[in-house]
């Protein structure tokens, strides 16, 4: 049953995926995506990372897709202002990608995979990501804060109108 | 135990990550509107978060979880200031075309 759901969950992914890639429409690509991220985040659940899902969900469902949505119909780009690569360049990219695929599925398919540890349901609750966050992982959370910081600060100075002194 | 570990061998996971990031990597190519491109970034970061919560979870150690939240701060930062350049540049150009932008090339 899990496994039905995993496998149907994951082709639903790939396939919302090549729309996003295929669709002609960006805003259809926009929306394409969120269906993704939704699908991934329901992955999350499965993997028992609750905390997790929702931070994806708020995260890029919430923020990071409504910026490009806002972005997209700001611009008012549609199907008509879409540019085109031609297709000599389509079907090398799709040999490109496929040859990276098929060398990305040899090299894991001659490997073992040795798991260190005892798989562990609690792992991705809240209690015990926010005991290693704040414990292993305090300089690099104050890092991420300032990255932020700095993240807002230049995306508000590069979309000021004009710098006038 | 997790049903989800019993059932579902973690192959199953590098394989459908690989698929993900592949179709990333495939739209990054075969896209000339910058956003879309941008927004096949996302796509392959989400492909390599997937994995690495997946094999947190197999492995019962957290810290890949919290890797996650690293790449998610990341992504959001990228995600902020890229389509402010983005609308910079639309400003300037009217265009959203990264071929147009070669101009450095000579």
């Amino acid at each position: 049953m899990t496994l039905a759901i995993f496998i149907t969950l994951a082709v639903l992914s790939v396939i919302t995926a090549l729309l996003v890639v295929l669709s002609k429409n960006p805003v259809h690509s926009v929306l394409y995506l969120i269906v993704t991220f939704f699908i991934i985040a329901a992955q999350y659940i499965m993997l028992n990372a609750q905390f997790l899902a929702v931070v994806h969900l708020i995260v890029y469902a919430g923020a990071i897709m409504v910026l490009f949505l806002f972005v997209l119909m700001l611009l008012n780009l549609n199907e008509d202002t879409e540019p085109q690569k031609s297709s000599a360049w389509k079907i090398s990219a799709a040999i490109t990608s496929g040859m990276l695929f098929l060398t990305l599925i040899g090299a894991l398919k001659g490997s073992t995979i040795a798991l260190l540890g005892a798989p562990n349901p609690q792992v991705g609750l809240v209690r015990n990501l926010g005991a290693v966050l704040f414990k292993d992982f305090v300089v690099p959370f104050e890092i991420a804060g300032i990255l932020f910081l700095a993240a807002m600060v230049g995306a508000v100075m590069v979309g000021k109108r004009d710098l006038a002194m | 135990m997790l049903e989800i570990v019993r059932t579902v061998p973690i192959e199953y996971y590098l394989l459908y990550s690989s698929i993900l990031f592949c179709i990333g990597v495939f739209g990054v190519l075969t896209r000339r509107n910058a956003i879309i491109v941008l927004m096949c970034i996302e796509l392959m970061l989400n492909a390599v978060n997937l994995l690495l919560a997946a094999f947190s979870t197999y492995m019962g150690d957290a810290q890949g979880q919290i890797m996650v939240f690293f790449i998610m701060v990341v992504a959001a930062a990228e995600a902020a200031v890229g389509l402010g350049i983005l609308v910079m540049i639309y400003r300037n150009t009217k265009s959203t075309d990264i071929s147009f932008l070669d101009k450095l090339r000579n």
